[in-house]
């Protein structure tokens, strides 16, 4: 390169895009690694200050002695708090807190890498829920009704779940290719049906309990549950090992593969891609499908990897949605939801035992999470609170209003 | 009476934006502030108007320095500023968006249209800027939006004026009118700062040039005392070619070839109406007009981005009606998109990313569904220094990168292969000139190796300057053809409005 190299001055900087978008400042995508974790750092910081003081204002024993003795008051309620966090961190303290951990952990994992996934792309898939509900069933099916031997049989099982799951999401992916229907509203009502289904499959005699009336599944045979790896004591099951294989196989996707730099591109800018020669609609119905599949392994986890392997029509709980708020803490990076997930597996297992040596009700931990998502969620708040300065945003307003 | 930027220097990480810089406007006076992207004009412009404070340096109105933290700031010290991107209410009438802000009240809060309507008729009165006060911003051409814009800024009491590239989204004639527009200010007394990076629009217009590069002011002159190359060297820091130099055209067999093509836009209006004309191997086809009449839509149904609803075109003979742009892109065709953000890079993908954008799918860049990015980091190095993309490496993310430099990404990736065709939409809107001179040889070059180029543009000028043949899109029709050498920017300027030979 010859004299003066253009290095980027802030003139340089194009004035249509350079601040980046809400839902990419939101979702990390395009960010640094040391940028990335910055901001969610921060976030979990003070949540758990917030959550301290919501320990302290509801502890009764001590607003009831506010009065006569202040500084009593104080110190119990600072007793209190201390208590609830030796519980909640205690986790990582001994081997059975690391495996309830990692227990946690895994539906997260999958279930994080499937949205993750549709960020990078330039999708909101809100459907994990459903996809996963859909691929627990088939999941189910598979395991009740083909008999193999556990080598063949799991392997069956994950696959039908990956199937069901792609499918499921790639309606949502086919009618926005097709018809531009947003994916936001299709994968939210596409979760209601698939809830409802499932209530309806898990009274039909392929899917129900026959011991029962209410909607129940049959208890899956030895040969379709995941072994556990730390023996019987820990929870912990080769659903881990595929979760972290599904991380590193989702990174090679979006980073390796020519298909990532299509789902990436898409997500980036949809119309270069067009002008590229890629070919957009298809890419929405791939990535949902991914994306979908994923979620479908996570819920064959729901069903084939914890006892008593049999399930209700409630085995994916609000995991769905944590997964919405683990991309975005992981800032849609497989790596990131990795970290991510083990947060909330920890907090989750964590909470548990905070209810029970402090009493501390386990809504905390859901209140707590709640107040990381807003702080990611609002990174001029978590900036303005510990004077971050906007990372090189300074120089790009350029343009404001007269008057403005 | 004078608005006075001294000695300011302004630092940002990395980058000295502004190394002691000075700038004077008096009060009846034009001047232009020329610089290429990247030279610190932005910059200067945004401490005026209190947006960023300057490391050192003062600005001073009338003797007096001010304190600038703000730009209601800049506003009240009787500065104003007219941005490239108007800052207009587009659902508000002329009279609300002036008013907007400083709105006039009768008791009890209640808005005083009249009054509003008022100030709008008798500042458009004194200056003659010319506008119906009650008409919606969003029904008016872009040159009366602008009209709208300095009303605003006048009915602050704004002595000085400052606008930043005004004629960027400007046609030829509503950029005669601005002048008229800006030398009515002037004669009305007020102080003009005048941003472009147009060298003949500066030496027009202004009553002073002054020169920015790499952060400092190289020249203050008049116009009389230079040459347009004069201002483009010192703009460039070295001597630079205004003028294409070309061989006669050897035109060979027709390559490109469209007929009665009609195509819809994406409201079903017809906007391409019959079109037909070639391209043949070794010339260089420009189409001229002003945008908006269908050129935009006649190039995206050429290059398979939009269904034609009749005619057909055909590439070497065959023909591509259906084609994906895909197709279109392996039949060695080179595609210089009109848009370049939005349509020709994925700007936060970096140098290497875009390099291989539309070929990353083939051999050497990936085996399968496996991607190679050795040899994309290899092909971007090359392309980078083939093509004097000025970027720190080729990791950096495009959107970084200046405007020359973005647009010389896309000429490297879609010429770096034995090309046939060449369909270039504004190839050099908003670049600087030194990377115009280059794309423009470029272009000159592939043509010259025996490629049919059509170039698409708003810009006369070059039109006149690249092409061998012009033809004029007027309503999605072409209207005329015409030789560069023998006919003349009027003749053809004329029909790009819709007259006749």
């Amino acid at each position: 390169m010859t004299e003066s190299v253009g290095s980027p001055t802030p003139n340089d900087t194009p004035p249509k895009t350079q601040r980046p978008n809400f839902m990419d400042r939101v979702t990390g995508v395009g960010t640094g690694v040391g940028k990335a974790l910055l901001m969610p750092t921060l976030a979990l910081v003070i949540a758990l200050i917030l959550g301290a003081i919501f320990i302290a204002l509801t502890d009764l024993e001590a607003l009831a002695m506010l009065n006569e003795d202040f500084l009593g008051a104080l110190k119990h309620m600072v007793v209190g708090v201390g208590e609830a966090f030796k519980a909640m961190f205690g986790v990582f303290g001994s081997i059975y807190g690391w495996s309830e951990t990692l227990f946690a952990a895994t539906p997260l994992i999958l279930a994080g890498l499937s949205v993750a996934l549709g960020f990078r792309a330039g999708l909101f898939n809100i459907g994990a829920t459903g996809q996963m509900l859909i691929g627990g069933m088939a999941a189910i099916w598979v395991g009740l009704h083909i008999s193999l031997p556990a080598i063949l049989h799991i392997p069956l099982a994950l696959l039908a779940a990956i199937i069901a799951g792609a499918i499921w999401s790639g309606v949502s992916g086919l009618l926005k290719a097709r018809t531009g229907a947003h994916e936001v509203i299709t994968t939210i009502m596409l979760n209601f049906i698939a809830l409802f289904l499932t209530e309806f499959l898990l009274k039909t005699p392929a899917w129900q309990d026959p011991t029962r009336n209410n909607p129940l599944s049959e208890q899956l045979p030895p040969s379709a549950r995941f072994p556990e790896i730390f023996g019987g004591d820990y929870r912990v099951t080769i659903g881990l090992i595929i979760a972290i294989v599904a991380a590193f196989f989702v990174i090679w996707l979006l980073f390796r593969s020519s298909l990532g730099f299509e789902f990436r591109a898409v997500g980036y800018n949809p119309t270069a891609s067009r002008y590229a020669g890629m070919n957009v609609p298809t890419l929405f119905v791939l990535v949902m499908a991914v994306s979908g599949g994923l979620a479908g392994i996570a819920g064959a986890n729901q069903v084939m990897g914890l006892a008593p392997y049999q399930v209700t029509t409630a085995f994916a709980g609000t995991i769905g949605f944590d997964a919405i708020a683990l991309a975005l803490l992981g800032r849609s990076h497989p790596v990131g939801v990795l970290w991510a997930s083990l947060l909330f597996g920890a907090l989750k297992a964590g909470g548990r035992s905070m209810q029970a040596a402090a009493q501390i009700p386990l809504e905390l931990v859901i209140v707590i999470q709640a107040l990381i998502i807003v702080f990611i969620a609002a990174p001029e708040l978590v900036r303005a609170i510990f004077k971050v300065r906007p990372p090189e945003e300074e120089p790009t307003q350029l343009t404001r209003g007269w008057g403005g | 009476m004078a608005l006075e930027l001294r000695g300011i220097t302004k630092q940002f990480p990395g980058v000295l934006a502004n190394d002691d810089v000075s700038l004077s406007v008096e009060l009846g006076e034009i001047v232009a502030l020329l610089g290429e992207n990247g030279a610190g004009k932005t910059t200067l412009m945004n401490i005026l108007y209190g947006l960023y404070t300057p490391d050192a340096g003062d600005v001073l109105v009338d003797g007096q320095p001010l304190q600038l933290s703000s730009p209601s700031d800049s506003i009240a010290a009787g500065i104003g500023m007219v941005h490239q991107h108007f800052m207009l209410v587009p659902v508000f009438t002329v009279t609300e968006n002036v008013i907007l802000g400083m709105e006039p009240t009768k008791t009890a809060g209640w808005l005083d249209m009249k009054t509003g309507s008022q100030i709008v008729s008798d500042i458009s009165g004194r200056y003659n800027l010319e506008v119906d006060p009650s008409a919606m911003i969003e029904d008016l051409p872009v040159g009366v939006q602008q009209r709208v814009e300095i009303i605003k800024i006048l009915s602050r009491e704004a002595r000085y004026l400052v606008f930043d590239e005004p004629t960027a989204v400007l046609t030829p004639q509503e950029v005669e009118e601005f002048f008229r527009i800006i030398r009515g200010l002037k004669d009305g007394g007020k102080g003009i700062i005048f941003i472009s990076h147009k060298l003949k629009e500066a030496l027009e217009v202004a009553d002073r040039i002054v020169v920015m590069r790499d952060g400092k002011t190289v020249a203050d002159v008049t116009p009389e005392q230079v040459t347009e190359e004069e201002v483009a060297e010192l703009m460039v820091g070295r001597p630079v070619e205004l003028v294409v130099r070309k061989k006669l055209a050897e035109a060979g067999e027709p390559v490109l070839v469209v007929k009665d093509l009609v195509a819809l836009d994406d409201r079903d209006q017809t906007v391409v109406d019959g079109v037909s004309f070639e391209v043949r191997a070794g010339e260089i086809v420009g189409i001229a007009g002003v945008q908006g009449n269908g050129q935009t839509q006649l190039v995206e149904t050429i290059m398979g981005l939009r269904m034609s609803i009749a005619g057909m075109v055909s590439i070497n003979g065959h023909s591509v009606t259906g084609a994906s742009p895909r197709d279109i892109h392996q039949m060695d065709v080179a595609h210089v998109p009109e848009d370049r953000l939005q349509s020709g890079l994925v700007v936060d993908f970096t140098v290497t990313e875009n390099m291989i954008l539309d070929s990353y799918y083939d051999h050497p860049y990936s085996r399968g569904i496996q991607m190679d990015w050795d040899s994309a980091a290899k092909a971007a190095e090359r392309l980078v220094q083939e093509y004097d993309v000025r970027t720190p490496n080729i990791d950096t993310q495009v959107s970084s990168l200046s405007g020359g430099n973005q647009q010389k990404v896309i000429v490297a990736r879609e010429f770096d292969r034995d090309v046939g065709l060449v369909v270039a939409s504004q190839p050099t809107r908003g670049i600087d000139v030194g990377s115009i001179e280059y794309i423009h040889s470029r272009i000159v070059e592939e043509r010259d190796k025996g490629a049919a180029v059509l170039i698409v543009s708003s810009e006369l000028d070059e039109v006149m300057a690249l092409s061998d043949r012009i033809l004029v899109m007027y309503r999605g029709r072409i209207v005329g053809e015409f030789d560069p050498k023998k006919n003349s920017t009027t003749e053809i300027g004329l029909a790009m409005l819709g007259g006749t030979k």
